[in-house]
């Protein structure tokens, strides 16, 4: 057997492979076998390690060294110095690999030092699988204490005192939901959770589900004693196997113990749950499409009132919650609303859980008091944009929000502020954009997942916004006019006001807001034809610089459609007829000779 | 039931507190457009042509499912709501295949309707209106065209209704389609080809499949001889498609206008009906003296029979092997009519004007030649008729009222009322009472079986013996009742009709639209003109009518004889529900 | 379990593996973060390296266990160490082969690996 002593890992993924790295690992093949090292050194393809902004990527293990953004021409000093003279070469390691520092915990990193979590309490600490884990960090306390020490109505009035509002999306006051459930007069009675986790971006539900699930479970059996319900489903996306998993894990744990099932805590209270997997329709986050869903039919929306406090699932009077809102009610329940309250604003209580996404360094799940400004957000938590550039605006609401510029940065993130300035919580995506994002770019974008995600009952949702896209269609394809801009506002507000359920009413929001904030740049691709952040294809074309070309032909060899022609030494032309825009001779031209 | 107090666009009014707000507006005389809606059968807001403004709500709210409310303060014509509709409707239009001219429903379709109501001179919104669907012509009785079909859905919720639920809708968002499960054809299915879908349809997206054309070529055909027949209920409808009331009798126009088409011979279903139930009622005396395969069940409605065979194979047996008076039309047609005419059966070419779309499938059952031919060559719907009346350019309102050929052309009250939901039981009753009770019958309405109740029952004593018998129409019915006598219930004699509200409204009939069904039963107006005509007949009794006497005396010996059977009897084949 | 006693009686028993886990200075718990983030970014087979690795050495009073999503999800895979008298150590970015080395330099011989650390990330 041979012994190898190193491995060099390549990134195999697509992007580093369009970067370069099937000559790296080539050239890493030839230079071993010059230094005579190959059968001690091992070199692998590996798949994508998710950093492909710095691609190539090139690890050495055993000493784990990052090499990024690495050239063909730098193989043979990686081999001599590093693989033969065990020198690691620090001119091509990741940066943030090398600062100097002393050892730091979790807790002393910026990403943390402004969080507060409630919601996510739990969510690294325990194991989620191991419920006394869960009730040792106070788990199922809460559920003790409603049962054994507060009437139903003495919970409602709790969970109504701290404010909580719904954290899937609509902001509708939790107490206030389930007085009416619990007013309502029927033998039977539902307690539901959406876990049907659905915006672009988002996870923190899944987060919770995964991490913390008996804090799910708990708090359904607080709010089934609340409401008079005995009976829980929830609703989890399929594609969240590990969620899914944990949770029945959790479930079957709970059962065991006696948390779920028959008189409960031998108080007479039973109360048991069962998990409904969803087939990854968005429309099934609707709470009328959800039970609609649960019933084993076409998860579709219908119409308000009746609304599902009175006539839910099954005709029976019904509650839902998202997950996160839930993972807040245990914690009211055993520090008081009056804690809980403490946090937040005037009117939005408590804490929220952002998904960062986008051009912001620290991407990752972040839960902070409600009102915590955009700003925080974006810079002292998520560390700012990458590579220098400016914030240029942050979508909240997926698809059902909108886009905050630059210059409301300031905002305090809570309901009602985002509302205000025309977008929304939602379930707290929060996509950070910079100068090189299009904005009219970005509301197509949500706008076809609107399209595509349409159930298609209602007219305005199922022909309104596949008509909304085609007119922002011509407009990133050049060939819109100003009248389509304001037929592109009418028709928004067509489908604002009447669309069926809260997902069609909300689709033109990504459109509306970028109208609002940044009409110029759609004015820009209507009149100038122009698109300033170069995103819009149709509006770009790409030029060689004869001045500035040395006619190397790299650019004319790496071209995929053979658009670039030129002799050697020579300034090379594009042949815009044959361009597809892919950008390629771009980032090959070492001269900085082609621009678009 | 309590009332609200409500303010639409300004009117006060007290309206039930169950009311929608559609309900509550027409109560005040206020128009308000639908499209999707259907009352009782498809009321779920979703074309949103209906929308209305109401005080404090945070968007505009459909007023076909918007519940009134005490105090409640609405807007039905406020600028935000017309643009609204308007702009929903362009919307629609803009992915409609709007070849109206050349449309089965041009001049009466609810889209059109509204398209001009709204004023609508240009559509903003040009887009795709991809992918463009193949016709599914798959069935002998319907054809389905989704480049049509608004998605309103009332054909999705008409098929429910039918308790058959073959179409569902497929996809979503801008390529919904409505269709089948797995993609099949609507003949690989078990589609009882009712039509229910086609009556509910607002535009051309349903209609049925023309069988015009082969009609027209036999008449211009002049070796063929082409007899037709008229069933009851067409009689019933006919006039609506020119403009008469609902409920107007059209038999001597019809029949008049039948000649000026050039059909050789225009008889009378009816003659067939008196034929079905002398064989129907003579097979429940024998079954209910020897106490054999009881209930039996009527099987003149070939929807049901197809609902039963798909969905309760356990009851076949139970179906009266009686052929349905069309096709035993058809079978007398070409033997004992061709032999007494001399006229060769080959040609003969039968034709059959039904309010039906499943008869065109059960003209071609193979079970249906037992005179050595197709005993139905073709069969038309009430709708099919009244083209060909226009296209003839025949003045129909201003014909004379004809009698029918001889010698079918003498029915009796009996088999007019088949046409109504309780009319087959009425007459087989009618029958049966005098057959066994030896004695005539007093009282001939018989008023518990009549009427639009789902499942209607009576029990008579007949004979010194107990009959209990039910009657009910449109498939869900008769699925809770099968149930119940899967549970154990105990009935002699059932009625069962496809359709709601049995032929009368059978999906070959006119097309009432939405807004004309409001405040008025079609099935109730049109059943009160074959109640009339039973009223007024001569003759109420099927085996009083000499024509049947005639053919028994000549030809069939008599009820349920050897040769009755292989003429007017039939069999049923088990088939699969998928 | 029927009673709260009995649910405080287990909160008891398991209260000092978790949360304040240092306090019960007997054993080491090496805890991988599990969720959907971190399996994606390869936390089963760092967990399976340190199981490994612990079994290979044979080593007492040291335990492997799961846990959720922490928030740092681009880190992934994320490993905390609760060694006995210590504070906990997050590292980060883990892989197998960086495991191994956690192993033996940081549960054997008690000398942390900074350059494995969150604070040497960031």
């Amino acid at each position: 057997m041979e012994l190898v002593r190193s491995h060099v890992l390549v990134c195999g993924g697509t992007g580093c492979t369009s970067s370069g790295s099937k000559q790296i690992i080539e050239e890493f093949e030839t230079q071993l076998k010059n230094f005579d090292i190959d059968k001690e050194v091992k070199v692998i393809q590996t798949g994508c390690f998710g950093f492909c902004a710095m691609g190539p990527i090139v690890i050495v293990y055993p000493e784990g060294s990052f090499y990024s953004m690495v050239q063909k021409e730098d193989v043979a000093e990686i081999v001599e110095q590093h693989l033969l003279k065990g020198k690691i070469v620090t001119r091509l390691l990741y940066k943030e690999t090398v600062e100097e520092d002393n050892v730091k915990s979790l807790n002393e990193i910026d990403f943390y030092k402004k969080q507060h979590r409630v919601a996510l309490r739990n969510c690294g600490v325990i194991d989620p699988e191991n419920i006394d884990e869960y009730i040792a960090c106070d788990g199922y306390k809460a559920l003790g204490k409603a049962l054994t020490e507060m009437t139903p109505q003495e919970v409602i009035q709790e969970v109504k005192d701290s404010g909580l509002r719904g954290r899937g999306g609509g902001g509708f006051p939790t107490g206030v939901k389930w007085d009416f459930a619990s007013k309502s007069v029927n033998d039977q009675k539902y307690v539901l959770c959406n876990a049907d986790e659905g915006d672009p971006g988002a996870f923190m539900d899944r987060s919770v589900l995964e991490g913390d699930p008996h804090s799910v479970i708990e708090a359904m059996a607080i709010a089934g004693y609340a409401i008079g319900a005995n009976q829980g489903y929830i609703y989890v996306r399929a594609e969240y196997p590990i969620a899914v998993h944990r949770l029945q894990v959790a479930i079957d744990q709970a059962r065991e113990y006696g948390i779920l099932g028959k008189n409960i805590f031998e108080t007479g209270f039973d109360f048991d749950l069962e998990i409904r997997l969803g087939a990854g329709a968005f429309v099934c986050g609707e709470e009328t499409a959800l039970m609609t869903s649960i019933e084993g039919r076409r998860g579709e929306p219908r119409p308000r009132p009746p609304f599902p406090a009175v006539k839910g699932l099954w005709d029976k009077p019904t509650i839902l919650n998202n997950v996160e809102t839930y993972a807040n009610i245990p914690v009211i329940l055993l520090n008081g609303a009056k804690e809980f309250a403490k946090l937040g604003t005037e009117t939005s209580k408590g804490t929220k859980v952002f998904a960062l996404g986008g051009k912001i360094n620290n991407t990752g799940l972040v839960e902070v008091p409600m009102g915590t400004t955009l700003r925080e957000v974006v810079y002292e938590i998520g560390g700012g944009i990458p590579n220098g550039k400016q914030f240029k605006a942050a979508q909240t609401g997926g698809p059902s929000g909108g886009c905050i510029p630059a210059d409301l940065i300031d905002t305090p993130i809570d309901y009602d502020s985002l509302i205000k300035i025309g977008s929304m919580m939602g379930s707290g995506g929060l996509i950070v954009m910079d100068e090189d994002t299009c904005m009219v770019d970005i509301a197509k974008f949500f706008l076809e997942f609107t399209v595509d995600e349409s159930c298609g009952k209602c007219v305005p949702c199922r022909i309104g916004t596949k008509r909304l896209l085609e007119l922002l269609n011509k407009i990133t394809d050049g060939t819109g006019t100003l009248e389509d801009i304001d037929e592109m506002e009418t028709l928004c507000n067509t489908i604002k006001s009447s669309a069926l359920c809260g997902l069609g009413q909300t689709a033109p929001n990504p459109v509306l807001s970028t109208l609002k904030y940044f009409r110029d740049e759609y004015v820009e691709h209507v009149v100038d034809k122009k698109c300033r952040a170069g995103v819009c294809k149709a509006l770009l074309s790409y030029k060689i610089d004869a001045d500035k070309c040395k006619g190397c032909t790299l650019c004319a060899r790496q071209c995929p459609v053979g658009a670039i022609s030129g002799k050697v030494k020579e300034a090379h032309i594009i042949d815009t007829t044959k361009c597809i825009k892919c950008g390629v001779c771009e980032s090959t031209c070492k001269f900085g000779a082609i621009s678009k | 039931m309590e009332n609200v107090n409500i303010k639409i666009d300004g009117i006060e009014i007290s309206v039930p507190k169950n009311y929608t707000v559609l309900q509550a507006a027409r109560m005040a005389n206020i128009h308000i457009p639908t499209l999707c809606y259907l009352e009782g059968i498809n009321e779920i807001g979703a074309c949103r042509i209906c929308v209305v403004e109401i005080k404090g709500a945070r968007s505009l709210q459909a007023a076909c499912v918007y519940p009134v409310n005490e105090g409640m303060e609405v807007y039905t014509n406020s600028p935000a709501v017309r643009k609204a509709r308007k702009a929903n409707l362009e919307l629609i239009l803009s992915n409609h295949d709007r070849k109206c001219l050349t449309c089965v429903r041009n001049r009466n379709c609810e889209l059109q309707k509204l398209a001009e109501e709204f004023g609508i001179k240009e559509i903003r919104y040009d887009g795709s209106s991809d992918p463009v669907f193949a016709l599914d012509q798959s069935s002998p009785s319907l054809v389905r065209d989704n480049n049509k079909c608004v998605l309103c859905r009332r054909c999705v919720a008409a098929c429910a209704n039918q308790a058959v639920s073959v179409i569902g809708l497929k996809n979503r968002g801008f390529v919904t389609e409505v269709g089948c499960a797995f993609d099949a054809p609507i003949f690989e299915t078990s589609c009882i080809y009712c039509g229910q879908c086609i009556v509910s349809c607002p535009v051309g997206a349903l209609y049925e499949k023309d069988d015009i054309p082969k009609v027209q070529k036999a008449i211009d055909n002049t070796e063929k001889h082409v007899v037709v027949q008229t069933a009851p209920a067409v009689r019933a409808a006919l006039g609506e498609e020119f403009g008469l009331p609902m409920g107007t009798p059209v038999t001597g126009k019809m029949v008049a206008a039948l000649r000026r088409l050039g059909f050789d011979k225009v008889f009378d279903t009816d003659t067939s009906a008196d034929l079905t139930i002398m064989e129907e009622g003579t097979e429940f005396i024998e079954r209910f003296t020897k106490g054999e395969n009881l209930p039996l069940i009527t099987s003149c409605s070939p929807g049901w029979v197809k609902f039963c065979e798909h969905n309760y194979p356990e009851f076949i047996n139970n179906l009266s092997s009686a052929k349905s008076p069309m096709e035993m039309f058809g079978a007398v047609i070409k033997s004992y009519y061709a032999e007494k005419q001399n006229i060769a059966k080959e040609n003969i070419y039968s034709v059959a004007i039904m309010p039906c779309t499943s008869k065109k499938f059960e003209a071609q059952r193979p079970e249906h030649s037992s005179s050595g031919a197709q005993d139905i060559d073709a069969s038309l719907t009430t709708r099919e008729l009244a083209r060909m009346i226009k296209e003839a350019g025949i003045q129909f309102n201003e014909l004379p009222d004809e009698e029918f050929d001889s010698p079918f052309g003498e029915a009796t009250g009996a088999g007019v009322i088949f046409g109504a939901t309780g009319g087959v039981m009425e007459a087989a009753i009618r029958t049966v009472y005098e057959l066994l009770e030896g004695k005539p019958l007093e009282n001939l309405e018989i008023a518990p079986i009549r009427g639009m109740d789902g499942v209607k029952e009576a029990e008579l004593t007949i004979a010194g013996k107990k009959v209990k018998v039910a009657v009910c129409h449109g498939t869900k019915n008769a699925k809770a009742l099968l149930e119940r006598v899967k549970a154990g219930e105990k009935y002699d004699f059932i009625e069962v009709m496809a359709c709601p509200g049995g032929c009368v409204n059978g999906g070959g009939q006119p097309i009432v639209s939405s807004e004309d069904r409001v405040g008025k039963d079609i099935r109730v107006e049109r059943a009160k003109a074959l109640y009339a005509e039973d009223r007024s007949a001569a003759l109420r009794k099927s085996h009083e009518n000499p024509v049947i006497q005639t053919l028994y005396d000549t030809y069939f010996e008599k009820p349920c004889s050897h040769k009755a059977h292989e003429l007017l009897h039939t069999t049923y084949t088990k088939r699969n529900k998928f | 379990m029927k009673s709260l006693a009995d649910l405080e009686a287990i909160r008891n028993k398991t209260v000092n593996k978790v949360g304040l886990r240092k306090e019960n200075a007997e054993e080491t718990r090496i805890v991988v973060g599990t969720a959907t983030c971190g399996i994606a970014a390869g936390a089963r087979p760092v967990m399976q390296a340190f199981v490994e690795e612990i079994q290979k050495r044979n080593l007492s009073n040291t335990f492997v266990t799961q846990t959720g999503c922490i928030g740092v999800c681009r880190l992934e895979p994320i490993v905390e160490v609760y060694a006995p008298g210590q504070e906990k150590v997050t590292y980060v970015k883990m892989t197998p082969e960086k495991a191994q080395k956690v192993v033996l330099d940081h549960v054997v011989n008690g000398k942390i690996v900074e350059e494995y650390t969150i604070g040497k990330a960031e």
